[in-house]
């Protein structure tokens, strides 16, 4: 059983760095926003500064949402879905293997390029390893709230269409914690309690969005 | 080459019927398919073929009746069937090799090796080729040698002969074959000739 979810694990991560596999687009698309946005904003640093957790959130959210809709009709298809859906890992996960290839794929790189990027909006050296962590804590929700949505619209040919209106709503809460975690190095707020929270909801989506995506993929036409 | 010899199943299909979009496609249709049987599943275009491989895989919820396995441990079919149909479930981005090793891995029923499996099905040198630079025929095959890299007793195939020359059918022709003799059971949606002794037709449609 292991075997089948290193297995997809494995096939998942080799496709999204081969040409075309789109593992590169959303670091892409975020470097894009976080390097466009303090051109748009004008010469003031300080508003810059205050905003810079936001625009790194922001960014990373919707360089998130960029291919997502292709982590299940991609498998769906070409007939590979069928294949899993016959192999005698449960589907739940299979779809945790797929949504971890997802976040290794882009999740993990934003985070990584995120301090880098904090510089050119202009964020407080203390601010840095604070937003560094509430990302790598907060962004495994995102793949996996994804998941679900993905697997919802899997079988829709224009689901990329649909997919940010059912994921957004349910990015809120992470949206909000993953930034004022940022915001507590400059603030009064506790650091701790927004990234126990932000740890708690990618435990929430993991357990829930991969429960649901395999009901949404079992569902026969 | 080393035989597996499958347990004893039958599988029963009673009074299937089929509506998609609204419009009846086929009903009571029903077989049963045990041990060393083959059924060539014909009918004219659109007649539902590819609609009863995928109610049997799960994928399509029957309109009315029942399809039943028994034997193999209380199987689902999904797990006991290989399905090898339009959609061929290769990656075109991956090598042959590559792809035929996801499958084993994901299927994870002891089979040939992918370098073995290729080989069997004519096409040796194609393991460090993606996929995507193959040909039709070429392609069908590798999807084909996936029948071989895990085992599997029931084959569901459709059409599996699309796109194969001459020589590839009777490649084809002769893993059915050995398959049946190993106590498998192959279900073809077809057009032409499997080339199998002692396979029944089963019309669906007028």
């Amino acid at each position: 059983m292991s075997r089948a979810f290193l297995a997809i694990l494995r096939r998942d991560l080799a496709l999204a760095v081969r040409a075309g596999g789109g593992g590169e687009l959303a670091l892409v698309f975020f470097l894009t926003v976080v390097v466009l946005i303090p051109f748009a904003l004008g010469p003031d640093l300080n508003l810059l500064s205050r905003i810079g957790p936001a625009i790194l959130w922001l960014g990373a959210l919707l360089a998130t949402l960029i291919g997502l809709d292709r982590l299940f009709q991609a498998d769906e298809e070409d007939g590979s879905l069928d294949l899993i859906r016959g192999a005698p890992l449960p589907l739940e996960l299979a779809v945790f293997a797929k949504a971890l290839a997802h976040w290794l794929t882009t999740g993990l790189p934003l985070t990584l390029a995120a301090p880098l990027l904090g510089l050119l909006v202009a964020l407080p050296a203390e601010g840095v390893v604070p937003l560094t962590a509430s990302l790598a804590l907060g962004t495994p929700a995102l793949s996996f709230i994804g998941a679900a949505a993905a697997a919802l619209t899997a079988s829709l040919r224009r689901g990329g269409l649909i997919l940010p209106i059912l994921v957004a709503p349910l990015c809120v809460p992470v949206l909000i914690f993953g930034v004022s975690a940022s915001d507590a190095a400059r603030g009064p707020m506790p650091l701790q309690s927004p990234l126990l929270i932000l740890a708690a909801l990618s435990l929430m989506a993991a357990a829930v969005g991969c429960v649901a995506a395999a009901a949404a993929l079992r569902q026969p036409d | 080459m080393t035989q597996i010899r499958f347990q004893t199943f039958a599988l029963t299909a009673e009074a299937l019927a089929c509506r998609r979009g609204g419009r009846a496609i086929f009903d009571s249709v029903g077989f049963r398919l045990a041990n060393g049987e083959a059924i060539a599943l014909t009918g004219r275009n659109g007649a539902g073929k590819s609609s009863l491989i995928a109610m049997l895989c799960g994928r399509l919820r029957p309109e009315a009746g029942a399809i039943k396995l028994d034997g193999l441990d209380d199987m689902p079919l999904a797990e006991a069937a290989h399905l090898v149909g339009h959609r061929d479930g290769l990656k075109t981005a991956l090598t042959a090799t590559e792809n035929l090793r996801f499958a084993q891995e994901l299927l994870g029923s002891a089979g040939l090796t992918p370098a073995e499996a290729l080989a069997t099905v004519g096409l040796p040198h194609a393991g460090p080729l993606p996929v995507g630079y193959l040909s039709a025929g070429q392609r069908r095959r590798v999807a084909l040698a996936r029948l071989l890299v895990a085992s599997r007793p029931i084959w569901l195939l459709d059409e599996p002969m699309a796109a194969l020359d001459v020589g590839s059918q009777a490649m084809l022709s002769q893993l059915m074959q050995g398959h049946l003799a190993a106590g498998g059971a192959i279900l073809a949606a077809t057009h032409g000739p499997l080339g199998l002794d002692g396979a029944r037709e089963l019309r669906i449609g007028p």
